[in-house]
């Protein structure tokens, strides 16, 4: 059963090969065999999973199923589950239990869809290697000594290693994108402002972006069916017509114009990787896809006007934290400003604390000029790239992340060094494009991703690309050899 | 711009963060090495740019003034650390 895609175990559900209770308890079986080798949960909700199952059964016999009733799935715990456990991997929320759903766990539910957990993540979402997570490390699960990336790298290996179909991500600098990559899955990070932001824990409102990770871009456009949509709960919610994102899947991509940014194909990139990336470019080609050479000359200062961006909006966003309504307080607190101080001090990690002083610096008088209101410039400057680009192209093409994944601890020493690598994903949210990225092949046996750039609302365009490419390669049918059985 | 340990103590304080002393030169350093990364951002000629605050430049939507939320008190004060008839407990404030 675990070989399959929500696609297909929509199929079997509906001619009754197996009911949603049988594939509940498989799932969960399969996380109790090897989540201790991969540590991708963080809350397992076996009970739930098992009444959910028997109610999506139920509601089958009496014919009001649709294509996800039954299907299990897990929640990145940065959505509020109400009643379970949502900790965001913080120790600051290790005991929180959220008084409601998020709107996008609302949505889902109400597709009868079956919630076996919440996955791990870097705590707030803040990391590229899932190592910042109060509740340990992820492991991959294409080489247990090596990051499933981040921050939603709990659902990517959970996905990778079919610990469940599907599962959804969040999306700030490419934290759906770069461990879908790293764990040869398939994940997108839809238009800014498509998937409502109500009940998702803020880290910086103006790029956070749900989405889903999935095995295949059908099973993507399948779940992104049921999480899209308006949402006067999100202050910046689309309000736009949402499409069937499975409508256009199957057009034929002959005559699709390509672009590849020159700027993407530069020393920083593993010339494996590039490797993988340039066959899968031959690969469109035979589809009938036009290469063109394209420039996004200010994408090696996205990263710059990144990081002063979402740490300036997370040093806001995580204000609320106070020790006073919920989350952990400190023992014995000698004031209110001990209290808060020490409440904050010890309830976050390193990496957090690291984003709110370098937010709080950018923020504070003398210095906002310098830095946040140049940064907002050079957004303008990023995002009139793109649009230029689009002008002449209707996709860009590139890797995803730099590298492989690499080894565990290999650069938790640097913070520096792990925000140079985000260079592909980062300009897309300042941007708020969509952005997806599937399977392309493996490097030292580790999976590569490619990522695909549209202009504003064509996720569905993306998608359909992304699934044309599965219909000819095998990428993403590859499941690790231990996980496989 | 150099961040010192001195910066490096005042900002901690406008974000409320209790930090081990033992860490603030590392913190220094590193703040250090980030911004000066950030810094070539100045390489870019920005005059007469628009700042963007928000992608495709949206403007937050306003709702009416109304009341659509219900009490529901006890079930958020749950979450709360110390709470003592229906009010948040903190620390003596007012001597």
């Amino acid at each position: 059963m675990h070989q399959k895609t929500i696609a297909e175990l929509s199929q079997a559900l509906a001619q009754g090969t197996y009911s949603s209770e049988e594939l509940t308890k498989h799932y969960l079986q399969r996380i109790k065999q090897w989540d201790t080798s991969l540590n991708s949960f963080i809350t397992v909700c076996e009970e739930t999973a098992l009444a959910s199952a028997k109610s999506a059964d139920e509601a089958r016999r009496q014919g009001k199923a649709g294509p996800l009733t039954g299907i299990p799935m897990a929640q990145k715990d940065i959505f509020c589950t109400n009643g379970i456990k949502t900790t965001c991997a913080s120790k600051m929320l290790e005991n929180f239990t959220a008084p409601y759903d998020a709107m996008v766990v609302e949505k889902l539910n109400a597709q009868g869809m079956v919630m076996l957990g919440k996955t791990n993540m870097d705590e707030f979402a803040m990391g590229s290697s899932n190592e910042h997570s109060h509740f340990g490390p992820v492991k991959n699960p294409w080489n247990l000594d090596c990051v499933p990336g981040g921050s939603s790298g709990g659902s990517a290996a959970a996905v990778a290693a079919r610990l469940v179909p599907a599962a959804t991500g969040t999306d700030t600098g490419g934290s759906i994108r770069q461990p879908a990559a790293l764990c040869g899955i398939t994940g997108i990070k839809p238009t800014y402002g498509r998937v409502s932001r109500y009940g998702m824990i803020a880290f910086a409102s103006s790029l956070d972006q749900g989405g889903p990770m999935t095995q295949t871009a059908e099973d993507a456009a399948l779940l992104l069916n049921a999480m899209a949509g308006f949402d006067e709960r999100d202050s910046t919610s689309l309000d736009a017509p949402v499409p069937d994102f499975t409508a256009d899947l199957n057009q034929p991509i002959k005559g699709l114009r390509i672009g590849l940014p020159k700027e993407y194909f530069s020393a920083g990139l593993d010339p494996a990787v590039g490797d993988v990336i340039m066959a899968a470019i031959k690969e469109y080609e035979k589809l009938g896809a036009i290469i063109t050479e394209v420039s996004l000359p200010n994408n090696h200062l996205a990263g710059p006007a990144y990081y002063v961006i979402a740490p300036a909006e997370c040093s806001s966003n995580l204000a609320r934290f106070d020790g006073v309504r919920y989350g952990y307080r400190c023992k014995e607190p000698k004031n209110l400003e001990d209290l808060y101080k020490r409440s904050r001090g010890e309830g976050f990690g390193e990496e957090v604390k690291r984003r709110i002083m370098i937010g709080t610096y950018a923020l504070s008088s003398g210095y906002y000029d310098a830095y946040y209101l140049k940064a907002q410039q050079m957004r303008r400057l990023i995002s009139e790239d793109f649009k230029r680009v689009f002008e002449k192209v209707d996709v860009i093409m590139g890797p995803t992340y730099p590298s492989i994944a690499f080894k565990i601890g290999e650069h938790s020493k640097d913070p520096l060094e792990m925000y140079l690598s985000d260079f592909y994903t980062i300009a897309i949210n300042l941007a708020g494009l969509p952005g997806l990225s599937i399977p392309a092949g493996f490097a030292n046996s580790l999976p590569v991703g490619l990522q695909i750039v549209g202009p504003y609302l064509n996720d569905s365009k993306l998608l359909n690309v992304g699934h044309q490419f599965q219909q000819h390669t095998a990428w993403h049918q590859k499941i690790p050899s231990q996980f496989a059985k | 711009m150099s961040v010192t340990a001195e910066t490096i103590v005042s900002i901690a304080h406008l974000a409320r963060l209790a930090l081990d002393e033992k860490a603030i030169p590392h913190y220094a350093e590193d703040m250090n090495r980030i911004l000066h990364w950030v810094e070539q951002m100045n390489s870019a000629d920005t005059q007469g740019i628009e700042p963007m605050a928000h992608p495709r430049d949206l403007g937050q939507r306003l709702r009416p003034d109304e009341v659509t939320e219900s009490d529901q008190r006890e079930c958020f004060q749950a979450n709360a650390p110390q709470t003592e008839a229906g009010l948040y407990l903190v620390p003596q404030v007012i001597e």
